[in-house]
């Protein structure tokens, strides 16, 4: 039980799963900082990102480099498709009361999960790791895939890029004035809608970034969406709404969490994670590294 | 005017009533259905219309009351009544517990602790294999004894699922009246001063959180009684009864029927499951077809079937003279 290389060895898988939730929370939290609507939808744009990667590898040809391509393809599409849901249907709902914002997106939920299916089918899909990656290093006695170092590396490039954006252009500026005052920005004469619109649209082609990069690790099912929005909504909660480097904390404890939740009693570590998260809320509604909302 | 109103409910009533002697099984079956969860969706509305509270975790409540009752009359063989007067117990012991944290959070951080503590009763009923049966349920919960209908006048002749009925409109029937006394009870009022404008309510004295948490409370109670009765109608109990797209579905039947009337959630339950068993004959993508109505819903009648009845009539009324 106390094999040290045990031990690495869950904490490496902890870690990868949470740089692969940080994928697809940050955008959940992006989102939710600037729209102040959390997304149900984000969990199917995930598994619409997943279902469309293995398409183009089909397409492209499995096994090869082209898998980045796909990747990239699918994130793309499924922002597009985030852009034309929140131009369409979305922003008609923004003054009004958070229960229909919420069971919108729960609408969203329903529909793209029967589209995922109509589409697909029902059966298991898989996507091969691309050659580059393939193999593993040894580490302290442990095997760790090429390709979950890549994701491990991933992670953290992604939330420091999302913070140079936020913090040093003027674009970021734009993005925090309009989720600290809407009304003060379009005042100003900025084009909030289309922040707004932006905003999503990143939000989502990171959701669907997540679901093409997980394909060679997991099984393309349905059900996945519904699965990873739980977990999704536990590290943001935890991390606090709107914040990026709390999205990052939380995922991390949650990963760990999950991986050594196992070791202390199993079967019950998604209990915990709920846990966690009822915790942080009953203690400090806003997340650890959050902001309460005025 | 209110001397020459029609007595709707009296009428409904009476009619269901007799749904067990039209000698078909699907109309039963469905019929029972509806009136359990028409029962769990009002429940809702205590929150949501009456208090304006987003819960998303009301199917804890339902699935906790499912299981104290299964666990009561299957594993220690307790007859129904006992398990009957568990389940609300059970319920609203947890929606004590976890709504003394809950209504200390507002809008969207109360409906994220509810989803989370719905998460934590689903995660317990998944895993607590001993007592909860874990993954596979506990199937085939006992029917109440109901022997004693032969005696009667024409029930003897009736098949087991229809007694059933019987007894579930019945109590459920026992349910409604509370909930109506309760909404339209001082107590209610208090909830919809709440509801209209909760900084208001605190400035003159309310001690909103009680409130907030006594309706939690009834919410969760009533929630328990229909989830009891859906247990033992479903033939078993399983964890999915408290998984959170069970509450989210029991909210899609209260904005249906609408949630700014009393009677709104019941004729939205009626209308969803009316419309599921009539759809899923001819596809299995129902869930698209409910996403589809939730939009329409959501962008045409946001004040659900009763609002958009209630508009058309008033505008009615109004070109009514001119005419």
């Amino acid at each position: 039980m106390t094999d040290p290389s045990f031990l690495f060895g869950q904490f490496v898988s902890g870690l990868t799963t949470a740089m692969f939730l940080f994928l697809i929370a940050s955008g959940l939290s992006l989102i939710f900082g600037v729209l102040r609507v959390l997304n149900f939808a984000h969990g199917s744009f995930y598994m619409v990102g997943a279902y469309s990667a293995w398409q183009m590898v089909q397409w492209l040809g499995p096994r090869t480099e082209s898998f980045w391509l796909a990747v990239l393809g699918a994130a793309c599409a499924v922002a597009l498709m985030g852009v034309a849901i929140e131009r369409l249907l979305l922003r008609h709902l923004y003054g009004r009361e958070e229960l229909y914002q919420l069971l919108f997106t729960y609408a969203v939920v329903l529909v793209l999960g029967d589209f995922a299916k109509y589409t697909w089918g029902t059966q298991q899909l898989s996507v091969p790791r691309p050659p580059s990656l393939e193999g593993a290093v040894q580490l302290f006695g442990v095997q760790i895939p090429y390709y979950s170092l890549f994701i491990m590396l991933l992670g953290p490039l992604i939330a420091l890029g999302f913070w140079l954006v936020l913090s040093r252009t003027s674009a970021g500026r734009m993005i925090r004035a309009a989720a600290l005052d809407r009304e003060m920005l379009t005042a100003l004469g900025a084009n909030t809608g289309w922040i707004y619109a932006g905003m999503f649209a990143v939000g989502s082609f990171f959701a669907g970034l997540g679901g093409a990069l997980v394909t060679p690790v997991r099984a393309i099912v349905p059900g996945m969406d519904v699965e990873i929005i739980v977990e999704a909504f536990i590290v943001v909660v935890i991390g606090g709404l709107g914040s990026l480097w709390g999205t990052l904390l939380g995922a991390l404890i949650f990963g760990q969490v999950l991986a050594f939740g196992i070791l202390v009693f199993p079967g019950f570590s998604i209990f915990a994670a709920f846990g966690l998260m009822a915790a942080v809320l009953i203690l400090r509604p806003w997340g650890l590294l959050g902001k309460p909302l005025k | 005017m209110s001397a020459r109103r029609i007595p709707w409910v009296l009428i409904v009533f009476l009619v269901i009533v007799w749904i067990p002697w039209l000698g078909s099984r699907y109309y039963t079956f469905l019929a029972t259905d509806i009136v359990i969860l028409a029962l769990f969706a009002t429940s809702l509305n205590l929150l949501l219309g009456s208090t304006g509270l987003v819960s998303f975790g009301h199917a804890a409540y339902f699935g906790i009351g499912a299981y104290a009752c299964a666990i009561l009359t299957k594993t220690h063989g307790l007859p129904f009544l006992a398990g009957l007067a568990a389940a609300p117990l059970a319920a609203a012991s947890f929606a004590a517990f976890f709504g003394f944290f809950c209504v200390r959070l507002t809008r969207i951080y109360f409906a994220m602790l509810t989803l989370a503590f719905a998460q934590i009763v689903w995660a317990i009923c998944l895993k607590w294999n001993s007592v909860t049966g874990g993954e596979q349920g506990m199937p085939s919960v006992p029917y109440p004894d109901m022997d004693w209908m032969a005696a009667l006048p024409l029930l003897g002749a009736l098949r087991v699922g229809e007694k059933y009925y019987l007894v579930v409109l019945v109590v459920v029937a026992l349910c409604f009246a509370l909930l109506h006394m309760i909404v339209h009870s001082p107590f209610g009022r208090m909830l919809t001063v709440i509801r209209e404008n909760r900084e208001r309510a605190q400035f003159i004295g309310i001690d909103v959180r009680r409130y907030e948490l006594a309706a939690f409370v009834l919410a969760g109670a009533f929630a328990g009684v229909a989830g009891a009765l859906f247990g033992i109608f479903n033939r078993g109990v399983f964890p999915d009864l408290a998984y959170w797209s069970k509450s989210a579905e029991v909210l899609i039947m209260t904005l249906l029927g609408g949630m700014g009337h009393f009677w709104g959630p019941a004729i939205g339950a009626a209308t969803l499951l009316f419309l599921h068993q009539l759809i899923t004959a001819y596809t299995q993508f129902w869930p698209f077809i409910l996403g589809t109505i939730l939009i329409v819903l959501l962008f045409v009648f946001p004040g659900g079937i009763v609002g958009a009845i209630h508009a058309f009539w008033t505008r009615f009324r109004k070109r009514g003279p001119r005419a």
